[in-house]
């Protein structure tokens, strides 16, 4: 092609020139973005430096071994064991299905667990490993550990899992575990981010629930460093976290498991304290349930069938139960009017097995009435009109005062869950609670145990440790926390009249151990062992005006749960007291056929440390008692299993 | 001119032509790909595999073929300009029948041993039409707006074909390398302002039509958009990548982390860290003193590119230059602005350095064509 050579220079020109344009702007742009680097990867480099790193490093918890439980002689009531559990991640498996198939011919998979673990791989992000088997043998871990290759995102697990060595005789003490659920955590403001770990154990009731905070340790961190889908490539440094601390519990496991069997199926409580420190010995409740049933989330056929007990095993009745004491709230009337100076222990009062106060007639429980009655015949007799006659002396004001002295109407502070405060009634109280005045009739009703008032066992316990003492015994359920013995409150005097107490003391050994008294026929006949109590019925319904025309109807002939509570409160030995007990049963019958021999049964158990020589019964009862005692052993816990305790 | 255009014009011919090679253009391609073979064995965590190894081979191919081409005498590329337009336009038109066949956006063609991106070839194909388009068509002619009318055509033709691929990254470099050749010829200033003028027009109707039945853009771009104004406002969705390529540059430092020694790249935070944000690791591991050693290593080819073409009588020639150096210059202006922040991502490899076979191959053989130009330069 010809072209002129003008158009050539032109062009030339122009394109040079241009070509220059084009260079400057070109520089300007690389000087631009030399300039952004500069800022980028000068100026900012700390900043971006740090994010780089926060990437990078990742951190993750340790979680740490929970504290142990123990009981008063070292004996471990709740302890870690290993668990191995398997493991599927999705990320890594890449088709799960065959994989898991793969691993079922391995091990035995729960089809129920494997169909949650399924629901929770699909809705879990695919670096999360999701249990799929749970408490595996160590020969199906290891099969599974030495097929990995043809198992790609199986891992093996060893963690640690709570067990309860003793089954039920601590259910109501100890409580147990379990999984953290969402409503635990709505309920934790701030919640420690362990409880977030998935499957993480937590208290859920008991002494596991209330010293959570304790037991649960501190976790510790170990920083990882993850590629950006969250996998591990090596751990870069790690620092153990603070295992939770153990804790002893004043508890006998001994006892506890004798006082748990000798409730047996009874829907019962029983109560041992130690009246000179406080200690809680043994706390029963019953019927109980395996704790290790919860652990691991429990069926829901096993809880059903909880749920629908009729003698409630799900409730620990010594401290959550509260019972009108009955009869044995007659020491408190007596101390109320004793102390107000308004009666003397020798006066008396006549029975007509009836009292008429404000145009109502009160019954006595005897019918043909006791006669003279004092103060040692009254409790001796249980005569339920002579304490009528000193409610109109001492009034409400004193009684509930004195009440209130003796332990009821308070919440102690143990770590139990649904500590029950019971109810110490008060013409306050009433008015609040009832809008209406305090009259009369209450007070006649109260002086017996009967109306308003509400006790539970461990109350009733630490009542009869009080009178037994004159000393302002405070239960103590730990002993203590990670080795630091945990203080008694129990050496204050009640500030009670010596003569008084002692009077009440006489007249509740005469229940135990006079011919008369009402607990005569299960009394203990071992010299320096007797012990003092008192029997107490107490009303689940109102009886009618029919059935009082008609004649009572007898208890036996009620349904279970229209019969009356049985109780009985002891201490023992009489004149050198060291333990104090309290038995309800539900609906058991009468205070002195029902709860009664329990009592002694316990007693005289809490007093040996063992078996009680037969010799310490009434004769009568030995050939029972022998074979009852043949029967119990059958449930006792092996001796020891082989593991160093703790003191 | 005329006297000296007799007395010293001499154009090599034979095997003497390998001395006139702008050799030192040469090195720093060299230079250029062979940090970029360093980076890839480096993301692959210190293997020649997957992606080291068919570098170099590629690169080897690119030589041979850019060695080729810039034996021939450039007139024989200035002739058959045109037919290897045609014959690009054909191929996107290919792919596009087979993309609309195959359920997606396919972008190749498969050659068995490469896969082949008729756009990446396009980017060459425009830029040697239009030279040759200018080399024609007289200098007084070229602002009249007929002869304005041409170039246009040339130019969004095929730019249609890739927008509609979708390819926003190629259109863009097309359009914008398309630009520069008519901008170099000479074509009247007026224009230029008008159609930057358009182009702010349009960006308001992109943005005006968003969410409306006739939105210009499809929504992964217009998010792509959201993601440059803010990306912190989703760092672990659809800001992430600039988040991570940011977090990656900063952390570099003065001197880098140190080759191999880049956790960001190691592991896997950044993406595409072999293709479009390998640059990314560079900076990383390297620092700012490697990232703008690249960056200079860039200049200088330009440099090379524009003295050679200024200095070049051909206008063909001298166009094709320009336009294949600034071609070249967008590639890593537009792939440096995106990962350090500056204007959105869109799909541009870091030209020599990036994996991928396309852009290897073309680039080298539009590298032969500056080679030619320069070759055959008369002297």
């Amino acid at each position: 092609m010809r072209r002129s050579p003008k158009d050539t220079a032109l062009s030339q020109r122009r394109i040079t020139r241009r070509g220059l344009v084009l260079g400057g702007l070109q520089a300007g742009v690389i000087g631009g973005l030399a300039l952004r680097m500069r800022f980028l990867q000068v100026e900012q480099a700390d900043e971006f430096r740090f994010l780089a790193e926060e990437n990078r490093i990742n951190i993750r918890l340790i979680p740490p071994a929970r504290g142990e439980i123990f009981d008063r002689n070292g004996r471990i009531i709740a302890r870690n064991v290993p668990s191995y559990r398997i493991t599927i991640t999705r990320e890594e498996a890449g088709d799960v299905d065959k994989v898991i198939e793969r691993l079922q011919h391995l091990v035995p998979l729960d089809p129920v667990e494997l169909a949650a673990a399924r629901e929770e791989l699909e809705k879990r992000r695919g670096d999360t490993p999701v249990t799929v088997a749970e408490r595996v043998s160590w020969e199906d871990l290891s099969r599974v550990a030495v097929n990995a290759p043809a198992l790609p995102g199986v891992t093996p697990e060893v963690g640690l899992s709570r067990t309860y060595p003793l089954g039920p005789d601590f259910t109501h003490v100890v409580g147990y575990v379990g999984p953290v659920s969402d409503y635990d955590l709505s309920k934790i403001e701030d919640p420690d981010p362990l409880l977030l770990q998935p499957r993480f154990q937590y208290g859920k009731i008991g002494a596991e629930s209330a010293l959570e905070d304790r037991l649960r340790g501190k976790a510790g961190i170990k920083r990882v460093e993850v590629n950006a889908a969250g996998r591990v490539m090596r751990e870069l440094s790690r620092k153990e976290g603070v295992p939770g601390d153990d804790i002893q519990l004043t508890i006998d496991y001994k006892l506890q498991n004798y006082v748990q069997a000798r409730l047996g199926d009874e829907s019962a409580a029983a109560v041992v304290i130690d009246t000179q420190t406080g200690d809680l010995l043994a706390v029963g409740s019953s019927p109980a349930f395996d704790p290790n049933l919860f652990v691991n989330g429990i069926s829901s056929s096993d809880y059903k069938a909880l749920i629908e007990n009729d003698h409630r095993p799900l409730v620990a009745k010594s401290v959550q139960g509260v019972y009108p004491p009955g009869s044995t709230f007659k020491m408190i009337t007596a101390l109320a009017a004793l102390e107000s100076g308004e009666v003397s222990v020798d006066e008396t009062f006549r029975c007509r097995g009836f009292l008429e106060v404000a145009d109502n007639k009160f019954h006595c429980w005897k019918r043909a009435g006791h006669g003279n009655m004092d103060l040692h015949t009254a409790i001796r007799e249980s005569c339920d009109v002579y304490f009528y006659e000193l409610a109109l002396k001492a009034g409400i004001d004193r009684m509930s005062e004195m009440a209130t002295r003796l332990g009821l109407g308070r919440k102690y502070d143990l770590p139990m869950s649904s500590v029950n405060t019971g109810l110490v009634p008060s013409r306050d109280w009433k008015r609040q609670a009832k809008g209406a005045e305090w009259v009369i009739g209450d007070s006649v009703n109260t002086s017996i145990g009967q109306g308003f008032v509400l006790a539970s066992p461990l109350q009733l316990a630490v009542m009869t440790a009080r009178l037994a003492t004159g000393r302002q015994i405070t239960p103590r359920l730990i002993k203590s926390i990670d080795g630091v013995e945990q203080p008694t409150q129990s050496d204050q005097p009640l500030g009670l009249n010596e003569n008084h107490l002692r009077a009440v003391r006489k007249a509740m050994f005469a229940v135990s151990n006079s011919r008369r008294g009402t607990a005569y026929r299960t009394r203990i006949v071992a010299e320096g062992m007797q012990m003092a109590g008192k029997t107490g019925t107490s009303q689940v319904r109102r009886i009618t005006a029919a059935e009082r025309r008609a004649g009572v109807t007898r208890n036996e002939d009620l349904p279970w749960n229209r019969r009356d509570h049985a109780l009985f409160v002891d201490f023992a030995p009489a004149e050198n007291p060291r333990y104090a007990v309290a038995v309800v049963v539900e609906h058991g019958g009468g205070g002195s056929t029902a709860a009664a021999p329990i009592a002694r049964d316990i007693t005289l158990q809490a007093l040996y440390g063992e078996d009680p020589p037969l010799t310490a019964y009434p004769e009568r009862d030995r050939g029972r008692i022998r074979a009852q005692q043949a029967r119990l052993r059958e449930l006792r816990p092996p001796e020891d299993d082989g593991r160093p305790t703790r003191a | 001119m005329s006297y000296l255009e007799h007395t010293v014009k001499y154009t090599p011919s034979g095997l003497r032509k390998v001395f006139y090679l702008n050799w030192p253009l040469l090195l720093l391609l060299l230079a250029v790909a062979t940090l970029g073979f360093l980076m890839l064995y480096s993301v692959a965590g210190g293997a020649f595999n997957p992606w080291a190894e068919p570098q170099i081979k590629r690169f080897g191919l690119g030589m041979v073929l850019m060695f080729t081409v810039a034996m021939i005498p450039i007139y024989f590329w200035r002739n058959v300009a045109l037919l290897a337009y045609l014959f690009t336009l054909g191929l996107l038109l290919l792919v596009q029948v087979m993309g609309d066949v195959g359920m997606g956006a396919q972008r190749w063609i498969d050659l068995g041993f490469m896969r082949l991106q008729p756009s990446e070839l396009m980017k060459v194909t425009l830029v040697m039409l239009l030279a040759a388009y200018y080399d024609w068509l007289p200098v007084r002619k070229v602002s009249h707006p007929l002869w304005v009318a041409v170039p246009l055509a040339i130019i969004l033709i095929p730019t249609a074909l890739v927008l509609k691929q979708p390819d926003l990254g190629t259109s863009i470099l097309l359009v914008m390398g398309g630009g520069t050749v008519m901008f170099l010829a000479g074509v009247h200033w007026a224009y230029f302002t008008a159609v930057i003028a358009a182009g702010v027009g349009l960006v308001t109707a992109v943005f005006e039509s968003r969410g409306t039945p006739w939105q210009l853009l499809n929504d992964y771009q217009y998010r792509r958009i959201d993601t440059f104004l803010d990306p912190s406002a989703d760092p672990l969705g659809a800001g992430y990548h600039i988040t991570q390529s940011k977090i990656a540059l900063g952390s570099g430092g003065w001197t880098g982390r140190g080759f191999m020694q880049g956790t960001q790249s190691r592991l896997n935070f950044l993406p595409e860290k072999h293709t479009d944000f390998i640059f990314t690791t560079l900076a990383e591991e390297f620092g700012f003193l490697g990232a703008v050693s690249l960056l200079g290593l860039y200049a200088l080819i330009i440099i090379f590119c524009i003295t050679s073409a200024l200095s070049n009588p051909n206008r063909f020639a001298a166009l094709l230059t320009l336009g294949i150096a600034t071609t070249f210059f967008l590639f890593f202006a537009v792939n440096m602005a995106m990962v350090m922040g500056l204007i959105p991502v869109v799909g541009v490899p870091l030209p020599l350095v990036s994996y991928g076979g396309s852009a290897m191959i073309v680039l080298m053989a539009a590298f032969g064509l500056v080679q030619s130009a320069h070759v055959h330069k008369p002297r």
